[in-house]
């Protein structure tokens, strides 16, 4: 399942969260990004519970496309504990997106 | 295992028009592809389809998309993993692990965007560099990006990125850009766009993203040019991964050889699209489509046991 992020509720759903969140920051005039939308929605059934995943409009909130300096799409950013732990730009197979949240939960293994 | 009369590589004009005409000749097959629609879906606005006076690349797509979707074919976006030529069939077996059998291929595989091959190139891709204006403009909002190259793509990349970002410098390293003439034209209308001739992107710069760029000509006294993005639109290179391991003939360049029913030299593998060297290598949106109902009619008709 996944979360419809804001520039008003990023704070609370993102850098709040107790649990690692996968901010996929997309656009609706993005075809890579629809591209990789039922393979995100995948992830998240299978990781429920051991991390959130969330969607930001970019189009919609500027705010927090310029804090994180996003600059190209799709681009996934995973958070952890607030920070930001990892980054992947571009289309990605659901196999590096899986290996790349297994590491993130792995303690200790993230970049 | 699945059996497919026919497996179609390749999900852009090319392989949904011969999805298309599949199934209206009532073949079993599949159309897979890394992205469907493929480099279609990057083009802004598309005038020169036919029957269509003005319409976005994506627009284009979804029609063509539900087109073969009401059929009832299917479109399965994977990638081709490995393929082997057993007998008669070829064993299938894609990126996320499926596995079939297809009597007859058709590759549909497209172009993929040129890079300059630059150092930083990569560094900077995703963070200033970008081969899709259309996918990333917008997220140059009153900022100065430039366009590398002459083509409709740059010409439409650099119109494009005129209505959001500040300033668009397109640059050229010919002395006369060879879009449409009618595309040129409207790129003399925008105050925000300067075409730089006879000039190459030689270096780029810039702490975590891209700051400046450098040219081989000096532009207004200066080699250096200060912009937030750099999009390139200089040509494509064939996606042929697929024909060495069928042994299908390319010529220098990589594309694949066909004859006019749009067959390779293997048996049981045609090819259509910008991949080919047909159409007189003129890739468009029209004239894929139309190598995909030319090679999706002859293997109708090898199927059914007997050439025209």
């Amino acid at each position: 399942m996944k979360m419809t992020l804001t520039d008003q509720n990023f704070d609370k759903e993102v850098l709040e969260s107790e649990i690692p969140v996968l901010v996929d920051f997309f656009a609706l005039w993005c075809a890579p990004c629809r591209m990789i939308d039922p393979v995100i929605a995948e992830l998240a059934e299978e990781f429920q519970g051991r991390i959130k995943v969330g969607k930001l409009d970019v189009d919609k909130n500027p705010e927090t496309v310029q804090k994180y300096g996003v600059m190209s799409l799709p681009t996934l950013v995973f958070f952890q504990k607030g920070m930001v732990v990892d980054q992947l730009i571009g289309v990605q197979s659901k196999p590096v997106l899986a290996a790349r949240i297994e590491r993130l939960l792995t303690p200790g293994g993230h970049s | 295992m699945e059996k497919y009369d026919l497996l179609i590589i390749g999900a852009g004009p090319a392989g949904l028009t011969a999805g298309l005409y599949a199934g209206r000749y009532r073949i079993k097959a599949l159309v897979m592809g890394a992205l469907v629609g493929g480099l279609m879906t990057e083009a802004f606005k598309v005038c020169n389809y036919p029957g269509v006076e003005e319409i976005s690349g994506l627009e284009l797509t979804e029609k063509m998309k539900s087109q073969v979707l009401d059929l009832g074919m299917e479109i399965k976006e994977d990638e081709v993993g490995s393929l082997k030529k057993e007998g008669d069939w070829f064993r299938v077996k894609t990126q996320s692990g499926e596995e079939f059998l297809a009597q007859t291929l058709l590759l549909a595989t497209g172009t993929r965007h040129r890079k300059l091959e630059l150092p930083d190139e990569e560094k900077f891709l995703g963070r200033g560099i970008s081969y899709c204006a259309t996918c990333d403009g917008p997220l140059f909002k009153d900022k100065i990006v430039a366009v590398v190259g002459g083509s409709n793509a740059a010409v439409t990349a650099a119109l494009f990125l005129a209505e959001v970002a500040d300033q668009v410098f397109l640059i050229y390293r010919k002395d006369k850009l060879r879009a449409e003439p009618i595309w040129v034209e409207e790129l003399e209308k925008k105050d925000n766009l300067e075409t730089i001739f006879n000039t190459n992107v030689i270096g780029m710069k810039g702490q975590k993203n891209l700051e400046e760029i450098q040219l081989d000509r000096a532009y207004q006294g200066k080699k250096e040019l200060k912009v937030d993005g750099l999009f390139l639109e200089i040509g494509t290179v064939p996606s042929a991964a697929l024909s060495q391991p069928l042994a299908v003939e390319t010529d220098e360049n990589g594309f694949i050889k066909v004859d006019q029913s749009g067959e390779t030299n293997i048996p049981g593998v045609w090819a259509a699209g910008d991949i080919t060297t047909g159409s007189d290598k003129f890739m468009q949106i029209v004239t894929a489509c139309g190598e995909g109902a030319v090679a999706a009619r002859s293997i109708y008709l090898y199927l059914k046991g007997g050439k025209k």
